[in-house]
């Protein structure tokens, strides 16, 4: 049983992880402020169930998640989002001249990647439909394993696994787009 | 587009592509971490591939950070005092 007494000093260090997890899920400030706090009023009062010595990260993210989809979700009249455009493997790399560029010593493609602005980034994410974007977030942004994943979203392993798959997939799309926009890519290479 | 070159015909291109990301989830076992690992250091094009997704990786970790915005940590201080309050009165 961990101490209520101790909760702020021990959850204080992932706030910044949560509040950034929130935004990529709400896709607005005043929502993902509201959820990061809910998240930890409700941490708090759960604090008593938590068993110390297992992971109180992942623990966190459980609760942002269930409240992210039980309260904030169905505020959202998104259309049906469980379908996703297929992507071939290795999109971005196939488009960036990828082996050709590797044959001739130069590393176009890591130059490309290093341009991409944070704001791109955080808007190729929030382009993800909802499931697959809280799992590529889960994965690619804050490390947990494909079981940790599982117990956060409460799927199986395996959905955990095709959703990282496609999403990632997508993901690359995403980014490759917004390359085309500012004409660091070309529009087919390959 | 990728060929299997000869020197490392225990793991052909294909199914250490397939693994890429599972190695860099860091969900395989030593053993396949290993055999990847022997492949990629004889394939350049596999090498290639995989340290694109890698810097990939951390790019798109490294580049969605938020900061907490100013007046939220106090806030959650408070609603945490509150309801200790609240719990033990």
């Amino acid at each position: 049983m961990a101490d209520q007494a101790r909760f702020a000093e021990d959850t204080e260090q992932y706030m910044g992880s949560l509040y950034s997890a929130a935004l990529r899920m709400t896709r607005n400030r005043a929502d993902a402020e509201d959820l990061v706090q809910e998240t930890y009023l409700k941490a708090y009062r759960a604090y008593g169930s938590f068993r110390e010595g297992t992971n109180l990260k992942a623990w966190l993210y459980r609760i942002l998640t269930n409240t992210f989809i039980n309260s904030y979700r169905s505020k959202r009249r998104h259309p049906e989002e469980t379908d996703l455009e297929e992507v071939e493997d290795f999109y971005l790399f196939r488009r960036l001249g990828g082996l050709e560029a590797a044959a001739a010593g130069r590393s176009a493609e890591d130059e490309v990647l290093d341009s991409f602005t944070d704001d791109e980034v955080k808007k190729a994410i929030e382009s993800l439909p909802e499931n697959f974007r809280i799992t590529v977030l889960l994965s690619d942004v804050e490390g947990f394993s494909y079981k940790e994943i599982a117990e956060i979203t409460d799927v199986p392993i395996g959905t955990v696994m095709s959703r990282l798959h496609r999403g990632r997939r997508a993901l690359q799309k995403a980014l490759h787009e917004f390359g085309m926009e500012r004409g660091l890519v070309g529009a087919q290479s390959g | 587009m990728v060929t299997n070159e000869p020197g490392h015909a225990e793991l052909d291109c294909r199914e250490a592509l397939h693994r890429i990301y599972h190695f860099l989830d860091g969900e395989l076992t030593s053993e396949r971490r290993g055999a990847i690992e022997a492949h990629l250091n004889g394939c350049s094009p596999c090498l290639q591939m995989f340290g694109f997704e890698a810097e990939l990786r951390k790019v798109i970790a490294g580049k969605c950070r938020e900061a907490v915005p100013d007046g939220l940590r106090e806030r959650i201080a408070q609603a945490i005092d509150h309801e200790h309050d609240r719990a033990t009165t």
